[in-house]
């Protein structure tokens, strides 16, 4: 059984590449366009994995951890953070928040689908 | 002949008149509103300087020799001139350290000196006495004259009764009574007198006005006015040479020296000084005194000359003593109440300086002389009292009452064979002898105790000996021996020549001698001898007191200990503990408190205020006696003399400076803050520039790299991923420009072409730009541009951007289907109106301001459309605001939205 992937972003036209990508390594993909659709999505069925944007309209990226991080029963979901803000700090507190990893924008394809794939390993 | 009891009556009346005026100013003291503090009471309390002499005197001296009465009132006008720089100096020293006379400033001058405090005071006593004794013979003399009505005769006042049938003895112990009531109700720690200058303010009105009208009824009734008076006159054999100026009897050296003394005696006479400093509430008074009291001694001498020669002309010839022409003219005239009225005047005249001096003189005596030989003699009895405000009082009752007795032995024995003037000169060169150490120890640090004693002193012998002693010996007191041959028998020293210096009339001679001795004295005995350190502390705070905006100098010297609660018994002890306890009430109250263990500044505090009760050198001793601790050495004291007022100086400098330099710093802050908002603002711009050029930057690797990674790509999708990174490309152009553009902008670097341009032209070439985008989206367009051209001042380039900006937003918010924009320029008021209406899904009311901020986006998500940059719009709002104009938008969501754009030109 594969994988479960989350893509959220405000551009279209990034999730529509992530969504791509997820895909050809064989996750089954959902999408969605801001912080409250994300939450929607997880709380109708949990991801294995949320791939993350910050700045996005309604609950940005860190909030949308947040929530996920104080529910119990998504203990389990991995989090990788998007962001184009490449500053240290914004890395430094998507961890603290609690996000799995932190990617930079605009990142190279082999690696998210890298790091997506080691992150689903560690947790079997 | 008018009866005593008349005569008595009135005087008595008169006096508790003044003495009624006197306890209700002190009562308005008390309360707080004082009735003397104004210039013009000031100003006629200062015309004590006018007594007797003046009211009887001045015509005698007129009658014999013309114009020599003037000098007396020259001196002072001259003196008013001086006022600004010297009297407001002393004033100023005399609030500070709380003196209370002439000794007493002479005494903390020169390092409160109770030796020279106490010699000032011997000094003014002997000098004074003359003075005092010719007020007494001017009221007896008056009286006696008065009761004769309407004989008019020459009489001498007799000395030959025994003393308890003399008159004049008899209007001493008045005096004597009504002086204590007077002015010794009550010790205070100013020792100011508020009753009785208000008195004196009236007197002085009192004694003008029945002067002047003697001189209106002499003038103008006994003669057909002042010609018809100088024309009789100038026709008497005797009297034209006084109308010529041609009897100068001292020569015009006479004049000099006559000037001189009353210029210092104007000042330093003990009621002078009383009056002038220690009286005054106000510096600001002395402005005004300065034009005004010459203008009262105007007054009081304008009629002198007429009643003079009036009285010559009336008179034979030895018949009336000229000294009693103001009172005789009236009665030979049978005008009985006018004569009271001058009897009156007189009395008042007299009595006040009787009064006053002797007040002043007691609290001298008091504090520079008894107490001084109490403390050395037996402090602790002193000690052992427990108020000694009682003591105090009574040794002034007692120095009054001895003062009074004194004058009038003076009179009885000495002056009675001199005329008023004549008296009166030998005490104003008395006086004049303390005009060295003052002046002097005003403008030169250096001037020291020991220069001003034997100054003082050497001064004083000469005044004695050439002045007083001569004039004893007239009056059969001593022999003449010495007068005429010299003393010894030696020519160099007979007492109107000393050192064979002939030919000047006596005062002269002796002003000459005795300043000589004085002020070289003082020079020379200051420069040969060292200062102690308290000696230079009150020489640099004297000289400095317009410099200084702080005079704690001398606080520095106290560096003992004490208990506060000693300083308090000290000072309840010589002020009752009702004062005392006010005034610890009030240092608390100013200073937040009093440490129990009293610091150099309150003891300082107790002893100023002591010194306003007993003295500068007695409370300096008082003090030292319970403070322990040590005197500071005189190194110590010069370095905190120099620091102080090298510090007061830079201190003074800094203020300015650090005023300038906190407005600067103000600036500075203000620019920092204002960089410091930029820098953030700056720092915020870049952060989201980045973030925008990183999302269309994104998108383009992931699909370069997704393309690259799979070359086997369906067509379809191959090219759908191309024409989003060909679109992404494109947004990155657009938001690169518009960023550039922004930049611009906002810091002012942008050029603007402003020219007349066609503004439906314009717009008409912005549609022509985008009408492939119109094409691409089928979506239909409506121009309702009008037919003429609109002519306005614009940047064509800039307006043209602003148009496509809102031409490409519309279409981009049309539906798919059935896209309509409207574009419409129409004339409004006086500017032009360009709408541009869409039928999209509209803007929630809430967002219409926001979206014209930077970066601010509308969400709009739709794969394959990128994102507008969130930089057209505000762009277009600064270019229209530059154009004067005004950018906004209306629209309900829903319902799509109208762009408006407003430019000013006239149609």
């Amino acid at each position: 059984m594969s994988n479960k992937i989350l893509v959220v972003d405000d551009e279209p036209n990034i999730v529509l590449s992530l969504e791509f990508l997820m895909k050809q390594a064989g996750f089954q993909v959902r999408t969605a366009s801001d912080g409250e659709a994300a939450l929607a999505a997880i709380t109708a069925e949990p991801p294995d994995l949320v791939l993350l944007d910050v700045m996005m309209p309604r609950k940005n990226g860190y909030e949308v951890c947040q929530a996920i991080r104080a529910h119990p029963d998504w203990a389990s979901v991995r989090i990788i953070m998007l962001t184009a803000k490449g500053r240290e700090v914004e890395r430094e507190k998507g961890l603290a928040l609690g996000a799995d990893d932190y990617i930079t924008k605009p990142f190279s394809t082999q690696e998210v689908v890298e790091r997506v794939r080691e992150l689903l390993a560690e947790a079997g | 002949m008018m009866g005593d009891g008349i005569i008595i009556a009135s005087a008595l009346a008169y006096m508790g008149l003044l003495f009624g005026i006197a306890y209700y100013g002190d009562q308005r003291a008390d309360a707080g509103r004082s009735i003397i503090a104004n210039p013009y009471i000031y100003t006629l309390s200062l015309a004590i300087y006018c007594t007797a002499w003046t009211f009887y005197g001045s015509v005698g001296l007129a009658a014999v020799s013309g114009v020599d009465f003037l000098p007396v009132y020259l001196g002072p006008t001259l003196m008013a001139v001086l006022f600004w720089f010297v009297l407001r100096r002393i004033v100023r020293i005399t609030k500070v350290h709380r003196i209370t006379s002439i000794a007493d400033f002479i005494g903390s001058r020169y390092g409160k000196s109770g030796l020279l405090a106490g010699m000032v005071t011997l000094i003014v006593m002997l000098g004074i006495l003359p003075y005092i004794s010719i007020q007494l013979k001017a009221i007896a003399a008056s009286f006696s004259l008065l009761r004769q009505y309407p004989e008019v005769s020459r009489l001498a006042i007799s000395t030959q009764h025994p003393v308890w049938m003399d008159t004049t003895f008899f209007v001493a112990l008045v005096l004597i009574v009504f002086t204590i009531l007077f002015g010794t109700r009550h010790i205070d720690n100013t020792e100011r007198h508020e009753g009785m200058v208000a008195a004196v303010a009236f007197e002085s009105m009192f004694k003008l006005l029945a002067f002047m009208l003697v001189g209106v009824v002499v003038t103008f009734m006994l003669f057909d006015g002042p010609g018809d008076l100088f024309q009789h006159a100038a026709e008497h054999p005797d009297l034209a040479p006084l109308l010529r100026f041609e009897v100068v009897p001292g020569g015009y050296g006479g004049w000099l020296s006559l000037t001189f003394l009353s210029m210092m005696a104007f000042l330093f006479l003990p009621r002078q000084f009383q009056v002038l400093v220690v009286e005054n509430v106000n510096e600001a008074h002395i402005r005004k005194a300065i034009w005004l009291f010459p203008l009262y001694l105007f007054a009081i001498n304008l009629f002198v000359l007429p009643i003079a020669l009036g009285g010559r002309l009336m008179f034979n010839n030895g018949d009336v003593d000229a000294d009693t022409f103001v009172l005789a003219l009236p009665m030979a005239e049978h005008m009985p109440m006018l004569a009271l009225l001058v009897f009156l005047g007189g009395l008042s005249a007299a009595a006040s300086m009787i009064m006053f001096e002797t007040v002043t003189l007691s609290t001298m005596v008091c504090n520079d002389l008894v107490m001084p030989i109490l403390l050395r003699a037996n402090p602790r009895w002193l000690a052992g009292q427990t108020d000694l405000s009682g003591l105090l009082l009574g040794i002034r009752r007692v120095g009054i009452v001895i003062l009074i007795l004194l004058g009038y032995l003076y009179f009885r024995f000495v002056s009675e064979s001199y005329a008023l003037v004549t008296s009166g000169l030998v005490s104003f060169a008395a006086a004049a002898q303390f005009a060295p150490p003052i002046l002097i120890g005003l403008f030169w640090k250096r001037a020291n105790r020991r220069g001003a004693l034997i100054g003082l002193s050497g001064g004083f012998l000469v005044w004695a000996y050439t002045l007083l002693l001569p004039a004893m010996a007239r009056s059969g007191w001593i022999g003449t021996d010495f007068v005429d041959t010299g003393l010894l028998g030696l020519e160099l020293l007979k007492p109107y020549a000393l050192f064979g210096l002939k030919n000047l009339d006596p005062y002269m001679h002796s002003v000459f001698w005795s300043m000589l001795l004085n002020i070289g004295g003082l020079v020379f005995g200051s420069m040969l001898s060292q200062p102690d350190p308290l000696e230079q502390v009150q020489g640099s705070q004297f000289v400095d007191i317009l410099k200084r905006e702080r005079h704690d100098g001398d606080s520095l010297l106290w560096r003992g200990v004490v208990e506060t609660a000693e300083l308090y018994d000290l000072l309840s002890r010589f002020l009752g503990p009702q004062r005392a306890t006010e005034a610890f009430d009030r240092y608390a109250h100013d200073h937040g408190g009093y440490p129990l263990q009293a610091d150099s500044r309150l003891i300082h505090y107790t002893e100023r205020l002591l010194a306003g009760a007993i003295g500068a050198a007695s409370a300096r001793v008082m003090i030292s006696s319970i403070v322990m601790g040590e005197v500071l050495s005189i190194e110590e004291v010069m370095t905190i003399l120099d620091e102080s007022t090298q510090v007061l100086e830079y201190s003074r400098r800094l203020e300015q400076k650090s005023g300038e330099l906190e407005a600067a710093s103000a600036e500075l802050r203000e620019a920092n803050n204002r960089l410091r908002e930029l820098d953030r603002l700056k720092d915020e711009f870049i952060s989201t520039v980045t973030h925008e050029l990183r999302t269309p930057l994104t998108s383009i690797r992931a699909f370069s790299e997704i393309l690259l990674a799979n070359p086997d790509m369906e067509v379809e999708q191959r090219s759908k991923f191309l024409s989003i990174i060909v679109k992404e490309s494109e947004r990155l152009t657009r938001l690169i420009n518009q960023v550039l553009d922004m930049a611009k902008i906002d810091s002012g670097r942008i050029e603007w072409h402003m020219d007349e341009i066609d503004l439906r032209t314009l717009i008409q070439d912005a549609i022509n730009s985008t009408s492939q985008l119109f094409c691409d989206k089928a979506v239909a367009l409506h121009e309702e541009l009008g037919d003429a051209p609109v002519i306005i001042d614009g940047d064509h380039d800039r307006l043209t951007q602003v148009i496509i900006n809102l031409l490409s937003n519309a279409v981009k918010f049309c539906p798919e289907q059935g896209g309509k924009v409207t574009i419409r320029l129409q004339p409004s008021s006086n500017r032009w109106r360009i709408e541009v209406i869409d039928n999209g899904p509209g803007i929630a009311s809430d967002q219409h301001k926001l979206i014209f901020e930077k970066f601010h986006q509308v969400s709009n998500a739709h794969a394959g459309k990128p994102k507008g940059t969130g930089l057209g719009l505000p762009i277009s709002q600064r270019i229209v605001e530059y154009h004067n104009g005004r950018i906004w938008v209306e629209s309900e969501t829903g319902k799509g939205a109208m762009f408006i754009v407003e430019l000013p030109g006239t149609l």
